[in-house]
């Protein structure tokens, strides 16, 4: 209610304060690049988060997205004829289009068919990519840099009114997609996830309710496409290639589905392992796979929610202490890994 | 208010259903029972639209529903509850009965609210006082015990409001005591909000307790029907019961 939108700004707010600050904290430029990367491959991981953990679709294409708002926004700045807002509202709201048509077929589909088909259109997409050679400049990538004219007293040519924005909309992303999962809707895509034949039998529209999430889960991978783009100055094919995918899943998997924020410790997790071992070894592949296993097989879920759990299981131990020393008290019910 | 004219259904060869026709006037508190593979569930999954008969009508409210998807005949009001509780594991208990009231009332796709509203858990908490699962509001749907989560899915279809609701064996996998227990809920429930109640139960002395009309259906077809007194007198029904059904057998081919 109130207070969970209340208690959400603040935190939201004290993150943004910490993002801000991190930068001037530590001047270094890497760290600033660091973190752009961890926005626009957070809000990738996240927003799929919305399909596995919350919803139960387990989709393998969700890249596409990413990839169709780097490619939208960028060919519009190349154009030249919109300000950068205009260009990034429209790259979202095209690829929530592309994706309501790609999601009306997809979301009809239950378990692996529905991953192997969310998979089959993104590979379309990259296809198109790669072969539209005149408008996206193929496997080279869309070239000759993507043009960042000031708006609104906003001149994100100065790297730090670009790190700024970025904050800024990666924050505002994280807040919406807090605010989807918290809202009655987001407990509809639970019972979805729980048992979608009971869901249908207590009046959900299943299938609307997937259709739904699927747009806005796109509609925010397409956000952190538009910020990689606006940073690296271009859109590559390998955006919207399965092993970009692939990374998503991994993040989610590193960092936990069931606490909102999981993933986010997962794309920090994977960003840093990749940042840090490709410097030293180029078999960065074999690092990250042996973390990788250990987490999976190790911990049996993500970080988050590995420390989340143990966190909740100290409290039950205590609790259960404090019940055993006063007899009188009633024993708490058993506190066990829900989902935030 | 639900009427079944001619319904049939056969699966492959199996003919699940055959030619039943039953009223189900409004307020009445009916019983259908017959011995396993009767073919019971099916009937529920033909008339709350889950199944589609191969023929024959169902009449919900003056209305010909047959064709209409499940969904749609939830919407009109009909819900129905389940022979295995179908749940929402992680969710608590009040979580999944506010979330069921917010579909209820086409809430389903808000976002920009915040869950739970508290119009809706009022209701929900209505629901939990009804059943008796107040205590228990806090618990995850996966913890509860066997009993309070078949009462859960009996408040998730209360949930809907129905005009019409479908118990699925109530008492199923419950201890002589717990099973009258649980009827015990229902009869109340029925006789405190004056829906049209159907329920499927093996306990005899159950239905015959508390039922008001019972139809027995047998190999997909109504082998008998009446009120308590009438079926407990039957012959027909009495073999079936107690095994000596030799003769049916005969005509069915079937042991």
């Amino acid at each position: 209610m109130r207070a969970g939108l209340v208690r959400d700004l603040a935190a939201a707010l004290a993150g943004l304060g910490l993002l801000i600050a991190l930068p001037m904290l530590f001047p270094q430029p890497a760290l600033r690049d660091f973190l752009i990367y961890f926005f626009a491959y957070g809000l990738m991981a996240m927003s799929l988060n919305l399909l596995v953990g919350l919803t139960g679709l387990v989709s393998f294409g969700h890249a596409a997205y990413f990839a169709t708002g780097a490619y939208a926004f960028g060919l519009l700045m190349q154009s030249g004829l919109v300000p950068i807002p205009v260009a990034a509202l429209a790259a979202v709201g095209g690829t929530a289009l592309i994706a309501l048509v790609v999601g009306a077929i997809c979301v009809r589909l239950k378990e692996i068919y529905f991953s192997f088909i969310t998979l089959a259109f993104q590979m379309f997409i990259h296809s198109i990519i790669v072969t539209w050679v005149g408008l996206t400049g193929g496997d080279q990538g869309l070239r000759g840099g993507i043009p960042r004219p000031p708006f609104l007293g906003l001149d994100l040519n100065d790297a730090r009114v670009l790190y700024a924005t970025c904050a800024v909309v990666f924050v505002l992303c994280i807040l919406a997609m807090r605010q989807v999962s918290q809202s009655p809707f987001g407990y509809t895509l639970r019972m979805i996830r729980d048992n979608p034949a009971r869901a249908n039998f207590l009046g959900v529209d299943v299938t609307a309710m997937k259709l739904g999430i699927f747009v806005f889960a796109a509609s925010m991978a397409s956000v952190g496409g538009l910020i990689l783009a606006l940073f690296v100055s271009g859109a590559y094919p390998e955006f919207a290639f399965w092993t970009t995918s692939g990374e998503a899943i991994f993040m989610i998997m590193l960092g936990g589905m069931k606490l909102f924020l999981g993933p986010l410790v997962g794309t920090l997790l994977l960003q840093t392992l990749n940042h840090f071992v490709t410097i030293y070894t180029e078999h960065h592949g074999l690092v990250l796979g042996t973390v990788i296993l250990v987490i999976v097989l190790g911990l049996r879920r993500g970080l988050a929610d590995f420390l989340f759990d143990a966190i909740q299981a100290r409290r039950a131990r205590r609790a259960a202490a404090l019940a055993a020393a006063a007899p009188a008290a009633f024993a708490p019910a058993p506190l066990d890994g829900r989902t935030v | 208010m639900l009427r079944v004219e001619h319904l049939s259904k056969s699966f492959g060869g199996v003919r699940a259903t055959k030619d039943v026709s039953i009223d189900f006037p409004a307020g009445s508190l009916t019983a259908i029972i017959g011995p396993n593979g009767a073919g019971k569930t099916t009937f529920f999954n033909l008339i709350s639209g889950h199944v589609r008969p191969d023929e024959g009508r169902v009449l919900f409210d003056g209305a010909d529903i047959v064709g209409l998807s499940s969904l749609e005949v939830v919407r009109r009001g009909m819900a129905r509850a389940f022979q295995v509780a179908a749940l929402f594991p992680s969710l608590t208990v009040r979580e999944a009965l506010t979330a069921a009231v917010v579909s209820h009332r086409r809430g389903s796709a808000r976002v920009l609210s915040r869950f739970p509203v508290p119009e809706a858990v009022r209701r929900a908490d209505a629901i939990m006082e009804m059943l008796g699962l107040g205590p228990k509001a806090e618990i995850l749907s996966a913890n509860l015990s066997h009993g309070d989560q078949k009462l859960l899915d009996i408040g998730l279809a209360l949930a809907m409001e129905p005009k019409v609701l479908l118990l699925d064996e109530p008492t199923a996998g419950m201890g002589p005591e717990e099973r009258w227990r649980m009827i015990g809920k229902v009869h109340d429930l029925w006789r405190a909000t004056g829906m049209t109640v159907l329920f499927i139960e093996h306990d005899m002395d159950i239905v015959f307790r508390i039922a008001q009309a019972i139809h027995v259906l047998k190999y997909g077809a109504v082998l008998a029907r009446g009120t308590p007194d009438e079926i407990r007198r039957n012959q027909d029904v009495i073999d079936a019961y107690l095994g000596t059904d030799h003769r049916l057998s005969e005509t069915v081919g079937e042991a």
